[in-house]
C-alpha cells in the first residue's frame, strides 16, 4: 500500500484554483448567468448549468460549519497525524469545503467559529487550511 | 401512481454473520447459487420461477454482473438491474424488483449482496493504489479524490461525526439517547443467533465508556465489519399465493440522492430519508404510527436518530427525547431493528443493508423466533448509503 500522504492531483478545469492557492490566494468560480458560487470547481454553474463561469479572487474568511477530532487515523496515510482536525467551512460566499483546522486549541473548536486560511504546503501541493480569526 | 403492492417478498436466505470467517472462503457466483438454492426452499419456489434478477458489482467481474451470475445459476432473465448505492443498495434492490414485477416483465426476481470472504488468489494481481482508500474515490477526475481525501475526510467515521456535531450545535445533543440506541439494539441482537454480538449484552455506560474514534461517535456507536450474506425472492401475486410462507408485499417505496460528499449537503442534519420515507407511506396510504417494526439501516447510531426524525416519527430535533422516552428493543413501544441491527449483528458489506429487509420480512411471516414482535403487520425499512448520500425507503405488509 502506498502511505504517502495523498496530494490534489488537478484537472484541467480545476488547475487554476491550485495555482490560486500555490500564490496564496483562494479563488472560486462564479457564474456569470445567475450568480451562484460554485464550488469544487467546474465545467458548469451547479446551480443553473451555464457553462460561463468566471474565477474570481475572495478573501477566503469563514466560519466552521462542523469539524469532528478524528481520534484514530482516517486513513492509514494519516497515521501519526491524530488527533486529525478535520472540519467543513462555509465561506462568506456560501460555498462550503473540507478542510483541517490548524493552529487553534482543540477545546476552542466550535461550530460558528470564524476561520481565515492558512496556505499549508504538502509536498509540492497546496492546501487549503484554516486557523481561527483571532 | 406508484407500486399498488401485488409483488411480495417470499423467501429469504443468509449466512451467519462472524468477524472471523471459520468456513470456506467462496466466490461471490458460488455465493450466489448457494444463498438462491436456500431462499427457493425456504420459499417453496424452483429456480426455473425466477425470470429476474437485482445485483451489485461482483468481484470476479465488476462489470456485466448480471450476465455473468444469470449463466452461472442457469437463469433467464427478462429484467436486470445493476444497483449501485451503496448500503442503500439492498433497499433500492427491492423496490425496483416490485415495480419491474408490476409491471409484468418477469414473475420473480432474486436480489442478492454476498458478503463472505472470496478464496486467495494464487496469482495475485499487483494492489491497486487507486482503491486504497475504501469506498472514497480516488480516481483522478473524482472530486473526492481531489477535495476530500487530502485533507483526510476519507471513508465514513469522519463524514457521520460531522453531521453529528452539526446536529449538536444546531438542536442538542444528548449523548446517552445515542448510546441507548446501540445497547437497546444489542438488546434485540440477543435474540439472533446469527448476530456478531449474540452472547454480549452491553448497556449505555458501556457505549460512552468505550474507545472515542472521531467525536462524538464511540467504537460501539459504529457498525462491526464482519462476514455474512443474503439473498430475498420476490414473486407476483399468482406465485406468491403457491410459496409456503406469509407473503410480504411491498406496498410503497421512495428514494432520494443529492450529493456524494455529506460536505456539500444542502443541511447536513436533514436527511435523503426524509422524501424516501414520505414517499413510501403516500404511495402504501400508511403513516407512522400504523408502522410496528422500524428497521432503519444503522451504519451509526446517528444514522438512525435521524432516520427516526426525518420518517416522521417526531418532530426534527425532538429525535434524542423520543429515543429516551421509548424502549427501542423487540419487547418495547416502539421496536428498532429488532435484529439487533448491524450495530448489534455486524455488518456484512452489502449485505447489511439486506439485515434490515430480511428482519422485516421474518417479522411479518412471525418467524423471528426469539425476537418475535406479536402482530408484526407493517415495517418501514430504510436504506443508506455513503455518506447520507442515498436513502432509500420502503414500507412492508403482511397480506
Amino acid at each position: 500500500m502506498d502511505l504517502s500522504k495523498p496530494v490534489p492531483n488537478p484537472t484541467p478545469t480545476s488547475q487554476p484554483y491550485w495555482d490560486a492557492l500555490a500564490a496564496g490566494n483562494v479563488k472560486l468560480q462564479q457564474c456569470d448567468d445567475c450568480g451562484s458560487w460554485v464550488f469544487y470547481p467546474r465545467s458548469h454553474c451547479s446551480n443553473c448549468l451555464s457553462p460561463n463561469l468566471t474565477w474570481k479572487t475572495v478573501s477566503g474568511e469563514g466560519e466552521v460549519y462542523s469539524f469532528t477530532i478524528a481520534r484514530s487515523p482516517t486513513a492509514p496515510q494519516f497515521a501519526g497525524e491524530e488527533p486529525q482536525y478535520i472540519a467543513v467551512i462555509e465561506l462568506n460566499e456560501g460555498i462550503r469545503l473540507n478542510t483541517v483546522l490548524t493552529k487553534v486549541n482543540e477545546a476552542d473548536i466550535k461550530v460558528g467559529m470564524k476561520v481565515v486560511p492558512v496556505f499549508h504546503r504538502e509536498g509540492d501541493a497546496t492546501l487549503l487550511y484554516f486557523k481561527p480569526a483571532s | 401512481m406508484g407500486l399498488t403492492g401485488t409483488a411480495a417478498i417470499v423467501g429469504a436466505a443468509d449466512y451467519k454473520n462472524e468477524r472471523k470467517y471459520s468456513g470456506t472462503r467462496k466466490f461471490f457466483l458460488e455465493q450466489w447459487a448457494e444463498l438462491t438454492h436456500k431462499a427457493l426452499q425456504q420459499a417453496g419456489l424452483q429456480k426455473s420461477d425466477i425470470d429476474g434478477l437485482c445485483c451489485n458489482s461482483i468481484p470476479e467481474s465488476p462489470s456485466f454482473a448480471p450476465s455473468t451470475i444469470a449463466e452461472y445459476l442457469g437463469l433467464h432473465v427478462n429484467f436486470a438491474e445493476t444497483v449501485d448505492l451503496g448500503g442503500a443498495s439492498p433497499v433500492g434492490m427491492i423496490w425496483r424488483a416490485a415495480a419491474a414485477i408490476e409491471m409484468g416483465l418477469c414473475q420473480a426476481v432474486v436480489c442478492g449482496a454476498p458478503a463472505l470472504p472470496m478464496p486467495h488468489n494464487p496469482n495475485p494481481k499487483p494492489f491497486d493504489h487507486t482503491r486504497s482508500f475504501g469506498s472514497t474515490s480516488a480516481n483522478w477526475g473524482a472530486p473526492q479524490a481531489e477535495f476530500d481525501v487530502p485533507y483526510g475526510n476519507v471513508a465514513q467515521n469522519a463524514g457521520y461525526a460531522l453531521i453529528a456535531q452539526r446536529y449538536a450545535a444546531t438542536y442538542g445533543y444528548d449523548e446517552r439517547a445515542l448510546a441507548k440506541i446501540a445497547a437497546d439494539q444489542r438488546t434485540n441482537a440477543q435474540g439472533n443467533d446469527k448476530a456478531v454480538f449474540c452472547g454480549q449484552p452491553i448497556n449505555i455506560d458501556d457505549v460512552l465508556q468505550s474507545r472515542m474514534i472521531a467525536d462524538p461517535l464511540h467504537i460501539l456507536e459504529i457498525v462491526m465489519p464482519c462476514s455474512g450474506g443474503s439473498v430475498v425472492i420476490l414473486a407476483n401475486k399468482e406465485l406468491a399465493t403457491r410459496c409456503q410462507n406469509r407473503p410480504v408485499h411491498v406496498t410503497g417505496c421512495g428514494e432520494r440522492l443529492t450529493t456524494r460528499s455529506t460536505t456539500y449537503a444542502e443541511d447536513m442534519t436533514v436527511t435523503p430519508v426524509g422524501p424516501a420515507a414520505a414517499s413510501a407511506f403516500a404511495m402504501s396510504g400508511k403513516k407512522p404510527s400504523d408502522v410496528d417494526v422500524l428497521e432503519a439501516y444503522d451504519c451509526y447510531t446517528i444514522t438512525v436518530m435521524l432516520t427516526i426524525e426525518d420518517s416522521g416519527f417526531c418532530n426534527k430535533g425532538e429525535g434524542c427525547a423520543f429515543i429516551n422516552d421509548n424502549d427501542l428493543t423487540f419487547k418495547g413501544s416502539f421496536p428498532v431493528n429488532t435484529h439487533g441491527g448491524q450495530l448489534g449483528a455486524g455488518q456484512a458489506g452489502l449485505a447489511g443493508g439486506m439485515s434490515q429487509p430480511i428482519e422485516a420480512v421474518r417479522q411479518i411471516m412471525g418467524i423471528a423466533h426469539g425476537r418475535q414482535v406479536p402482530n408484526c403487520n407493517t415495517a418501514l425499512v430504510t436504506g443508506t448509503g455513503g455518506i447520507m448520500s442515498e436513502q432509500s425507503a420502503i414500507i412492508l405488509e403482511g397480506a
